[in-house]
């Protein structure tokens, strides 16, 4: 009986050895899955953009209103990025390094954008700084626009990409405590010092993890971006939202050219991210 | 304790913290939040009372539902293959499970409406059997399901991996079949946090748009998701009809989200008592 659970038992939890039934059905069963589901979608993106051939597919990149989109994208990501480092950096110290009431609300907070739907971080901005929203009349006089707008834009990227950075952060900074600052500064080093010498090398796997899921999540954004931006070609389109363009334009080969761009780039972030983990994980055994 | 007056910059760190919640975050929300109330009870009831309306949150909450079933199941086979079997491509198939996270919502949406569209290659394998996919409510809970599978696999996979292998190494020795320890031994235990990891699925996919519009067929009463009532009332300029909907979706997320925050706290106690 003994000896019958250990041969075949799938108790073991490195192996399960025997190379039973179950086990490999399960596992094919599991790459089925992720071929259809997962990989296809990939496949068909890539099928799509060079289906037409290689010369269209570069003619659809170069065009001026993908190339705006480009810029417009990065520069949305290049505005919302450091804003996030900074305040994950700000969240991540206050929460872990001292302690106050209120925190868990303060974390529950944090979290708030995940749960809130993309079109609904657009319309609270459109609620804001639209013509008939709080901010609206203001802005008309000064001749500023927000909604339907780059600032629009840039705004909707820092709401959806707010929690990532601080996320990734709050859990690795609890684990490490406060000792090693308390040693640097014992020591007498200036608390500046200590951030930059200690802190920041202790944390800085995790604040590239944070970093490259917001850089991915803010190039991507659709739904809020959608909302604020005018969909004007050239103009307020983000790459998401020139490949929706192209895409109901009935330009497939172009859409999915363009958004071959975007699928490359989520699956450098996917690389680059298991590199990360799989660092840190080496690190910690 | 110590820490607070020997380490430095509470004040500021905590400061600039609640200064760019509170602008970027609780101010937009407010807004939402007054802008609601303004229209009062009948103003909502006016809005979310039409047949349009109710029939597109519906059909966003009923496919978020189902699909975060079929996130449970498959998120299940998935983190258990993962955790529990050595194969070649293990590693990249982790990774794969974060695609739905990384890859623009935009991208997913164009590409699975062509997957699935009568001509594509899923597609004309159901069209064969008169199964039309693409543009009908099915296309709505595949593009969802999509979307929220990493949900599952992430919150299992720490569960599984932190699991008494001796438990179940009794179990078996005490004469019970493989089936048994699954069902009565390793799945109580991962209860929690499939609950955890199918709700939080769920909120997602009810919000989700990007995803989902190239898909659905956007037929009002039919397949029009609640995101693009939203969509089409702000185009329309009709703020108090977003703003309702808006409003009424945000509420079910939040409480959404406190249940799983409830049920964590209650796990915590639950194995930390035994």
């Amino acid at each position: 009986m003994q000896g019958l659970a250990t041969n075949h038992g799938s108790a073991g939890r490195v192996l399960d050895p025997g190379g039973g039934f179950v086990r490999r059905g399960l596992i094919g069963l599991a790459l089925c899955f992720v071929a259809l589901f997962l990989v296809l979608p990939l496949v068909a993106v890539f099928h799509g953009a060079f289906e037409k051939g290689w010369r269209l597919y570069l003619a659809a990149i170069a065009q001026p209103e993908a190339l705006a989109a480009v810029k417009l994208t990065l520069l949305a990501t290049a505005i919302a990025l450091p804003l996030n480092l900074l305040f994950g950096l700000a969240a991540g110290w206050a929460i872990t390094k001292f302690r106050f009431r209120g925190k868990n609300l303060l974390v529950a907070l944090i979290d708030l954008p995940f749960s809130v739907s993309p079109v609904i971080a657009g319309l609270i901005f459109v609620l804001l700084f639209g013509m008939q929203g709080w901010f609206g009349p203001w802005l008309a006089d000064h001749d500023l626009r927000v909604v339907f707008a780059v600032p629009g834009i840039v705004l909707a990227t820092v709401f959806v990409t707010l929690p990532m950075v601080a996320r990734a952060l709050i859990p690795l900074m609890q684990d490490q405590g406060h000792d090693d600052e308390l040693a640097a500064l014992s020591l007498g080093a200036s608390g500046l010092q200590t951030f930059w010498r200690v802190t920041l090398p202790n944390i800085k796997w995790g604040l590239l993890h944070g970093v490259i899921l917001a850089s991915a999540r803010a190039m991507g954004e659709f739904g809020a971006v959608s909302v604020l931006s005018g969909h004007i070609a050239g103009r307020t389109n983000t790459l998401p939202l020139h490949v929706e363009a192209l895409y109901n334009e009935y330009q497939f080969a172009a859409a999915f050219a363009v958004a071959s761009l975007l699928a490359l780039f989520a699956l450098v972030t996917l690389a680059l991210k298991s590199w990360v983990e799989y660092r840190t994980e080496g690190k910690a055994s | 304790m110590a820490g607070r007056r020997v380490i430095p910059g509470f004040g500021l760190s905590l400061g600039f913290t609640l200064f760019y919640l509170g602008l970027l975050v609780l101010l937009p929300l407010a807004a939402l939040v007054v802008k609601a109330s303004s229209l009062g009870f009948a103003g909502f009831a006016q809005v979310l009372g039409s047949p349009q309306v109710q029939a597109a949150l519906r059909v966003s909450f009923v496919s978020a539902a189902i699909a975060a079933l079929g996130n449970g199941l498959f998120g299940l086979l998935l983190a258990w293959v993962l955790v529990r079997y050595r194969f070649i491509g293990r590693r990249a198939i982790d990774a794969l499970v974060d695609l739905p996270f990384a890859l623009p919502t935009a991208v997913a949406g164009i590409a699975l409406a062509t997957l699935y569209a009568p001509q594509g290659w899923i597609g004309q394998w159901f069209a064969r059997a008169d199964i039309q996919i693409a543009y009908t409510r099915a296309g709505i809970v595949v593009a969802l399901t999509f979307v929220g599978l990493p949900f599952v696999v992430r919150t299992l996979q720490p569960v599984l991996l932190d699991l008494d292998a001796e438990v179940e190494q009794a179990a078996r020795s005490l004469g019970a079949s493989r089936w048994q320890t699954f069902s009565r031994v390793i799945l109580p235990a991962l209860v929690p946090a499939l609950i955890t990891g199918m709700t939080l699925a769920f909120a997602r996919a009810a919000g989700e748009y990007g995803s989902v519009v190239f898909i659905a067929g956007n037929m009002p009463g039919q397949t029009e998701i609640a995101p693009l009532v939203i969509m089409t009332r702000l185009e329309q300029f009709d703020y108090a009809g977003a703003t309702a909907v808006g409003a009424a979706m945000l509420a079910v997320s939040l409480l959404l989200l406190l249940a799983v925050n409830l049920l964590q706290a209650w796990t915590r106690r639950k194995l930390g008592g035994a």
